[in-house]
């Protein structure tokens, strides 16, 4: 930030005082002043916080340890054992996981693309393609996935249809992209139509087609504003991707349900649980990050 | 500098406040539950602790499958395992108004925590590891494994465990039937595994896997009832020697253990076991046994 050193606000975090030959910007004492005292106001937040996040952990954990019930919860839910027979098998399960969410990832985006733009199409001569892709949106999005599973997963190979797959995988992934789909389409649709209609008039005006106004001035404003929710999507679409266990695939948690069924105890399904965590924390920082950056470009000043 | 101090006193206030309420609020009630399983003065009625005086509530899963129950009513007192509840609930004192059914999930039975049933019976089979969070009576019946095919598929001519290495099989998870197909079969492809025994059946049915590994009485009304273009491959031979058993499932450390146990036990001795088992699953005569 070339101007930080004009913005009376800016709080550079670099050394007020580093001086080049071709620079002979000396901050003001009051500027010292002001940037020393916000310093000792910043420390001292974070030693409160760093205390009362102590504090809240000490009595959290002492409520735990001293219920009567922690001998018996941490055997059935804290044994390194089975922790440790577990784990392995539980990773393998993921790869499932992590191969659906990728492939499914791809087709979601592009179909919930597709659908959006069918039914921001515009001219009466589309008017049963925006109904159609309105039904779609409209059932997909309202269908339990639970029930849409199902129904893919069992009903599809009741039909005994020549050529197509009974693959439990490929027709779970097939269900949740449809579902998904229709999620997508309509955070692409609230895109595209949030995206102002003098825009679109520039663009025609400059004699763009409607077409290229929309494939080169609308669609990558829209896109670019929607990417928060659409990596929310993402993020559940990677949980949801466990229940293609349905069809008897095992995933990460059904591989967890395997050895607690033999075993009737629980801690697989912590070391399930914690391995997703560890693979949902890096996307939702991403969208969190990604989401900061545009409300820092949509709004200047800080936090009061 | 005021606001930052009145923070951190409105921050010590509060945790201190917390920490009061934890040690005087939470402080650890003891369960007293009778810990040591030894016996109450007698197992007669009216000496039992359970969980409702003078009822005896006994749980199972929903949807309760034949022939374990007759239509999916426990409370009817049909089927092989409803049969077996209502002659415990005898033998301990209590008449079939006494008995009070409830529907709990599988796993939620044995999940540490308050239960709410005296015991419960789901086709659960005993074993040592299971022991370690539940108490089990003694075993009512002895279960074999069973594997189930449709008719002209590659796994229904199967004479051995060898032959069954090259199918793809499926059972229900937190079944031991699952650790049959891992530990006896050890097939090239890994097994399905389901959530219910429903879907494994559809699978079967669907051809989306050869073979389903069920017990005996369950495969018999498979093959019976429900799929009917499956025939039973065969059943497995006892792991170790020892029998499979099921048994009741009770809280860790009940006081009902003991006299719940020695209920299973006189019913088994005076041949009311024997008799009932005949009744319910008298069709599960012998499958081959596959070596």
């Amino acid at each position: 930030m070339t101007f930080a050193k004009e913005e009376s606000g800016g709080d550079t975090g670099g050394d007020p005082a580093e001086e080049d030959a071709h620079d002979p910007y000396v901050p003001s004492r009051r500027r010292i002043e002001r940037e020393r005292h916000r310093r000792s106001r910043a420390r001292r937040a974070t030693a409160i916080a760093a205390l009362s996040t102590l504090v809240t952990a000490v009595v959290l954990y002492l409520v735990v340890v001293n219920a009567p019930g922690w001998p018996r919860t941490k055997e059935t839910f804290f044994d390194a054992q089975y922790a440790r027979e577990a784990f392995p098998k539980v990773l393998e399960g993921l790869w499932l996981n992590v191969r659906l969410l990728l492939v499914c990832g791809v087709a979601v985006l592009v179909l919930g693309m597709l659908i959006a733009v069918a039914r921001t199409l515009r001219g009466p001569v589309f008017f049963p393609l925006r109904a159609l892709a309105a039904a779609y949106t409209d059932f997909f999005r309202g269908l339990p996935l639970i029930i849409n599973l199902m129904i893919v997963v069992l009903g599809v190979p009741a039909l005994r249809l020549q050529g197509i797959t009974v693959d439990p995988v490929l027709l779970g992934g097939t269900a949740l992209t449809l579902t998904y789909s229709a999620y997508v389409a309509e955070v692409f649709r609230a895109g595209i139509e949030s995206v102002h209609p003098s825009q679109r008039a520039a663009a025609r005006s400059l004699g763009l087609s409607n077409r290229q106004a929309l494939r080169y001035v609308v669609l990558p404003q829209a896109v670019r504003r929607q990417v928060p929710p659409l990596l929310n999507d993402l993020v559940s679409l990677q949980k949801d991707t466990g229940l293609v266990s349905i069809g008897g695939a095992v995933d990460a948690v059904r591989a967890a349900d395997i050895i607690v069924g033999r075993s009737l105890n629980y801690t697989p399904y912590i070391v399930a649980g914690l391995v997703f965590v560890a693979l949902t924390i890096p996307m939702t920082r991403f969208t969190d990050w990604v989401t900061a950056r545009m409300d820092r470009r949509r709004a200047q000043g800080g936090t009061i | 500098m005021h606001p930052a101090r009145s923070t951190l006193r409105g921050a010590l206030t509060t945790t201190a406040v917390a920490l009061l309420a934890v040690a005087v609020g939470c402080a650890p009630q003891s369960e007293d539950k009778a810990s040591d399983t030894s016996s109450p003065a007698s197992c007669a009625e009216g000496d039992l602790a359970t969980e409702v005086s003078g009822k005896l509530t006994i749980a199972t899963d929903e949807p309760a499958y034949e022939p374990w129950f007759k239509d999916g009513k426990p409370a009817g007192g049909e089927g092989f395992e409803s049969a077996v509840a209502y002659a415990v609930a005898k033998q301990l004192g209590y008449d079939k108004g006494d008995v009070v059914w409830q529907s709990v999930p599988f796993n939620k039975a044995f999940a540490p925590g308050e239960k709410t049933f005296d015991f419960d019976i789901n086709q659960v089979s005993i074993s040592d590891e299971r022991k370690k969070a539940v108490d089990f009576s003694s075993g009512y019946y002895d279960v074999r494994q069973a594997v189930v095919a449709l008719k002209g598929s590659k796994a229904a001519g199967a004479k051995s465990v060898a032959d069954l290495k090259n199918v793809k099989l499926g059972a229900q998870v937190g079944t031991t039937s699952l650790d049959y197909i891992d530990d006896v079969v050890k097939p090239t492809e890994d097994p399905a595994a389901y959530a219910k025994n429903d879907q494994a059946k559809s699978a079967l049915k669907n051809g989306q896997v050869d073979a389903i590994v069920v017990d005996l009485p369950t495969a018999f009304y498979i093959t019976a009832a429900e799929v009917t273009d499956a025939r039973i491959v065969g059943q497995f031979e006892n792991q170790g020697g020892t029998p499979e058993q099921f048994g009741l499932v009770l809280d860790k450390g009940s006081a009902l253990t003991s006299c719940v146990t020695d209920a299973v036990d006189a019913l088994r001795e005076d041949g009311s076991l024997a008799a009932i088992e005949k009744q319910w699953l008298s069709d599960a005569v012998d499958a081959p046994v596959l070596k």
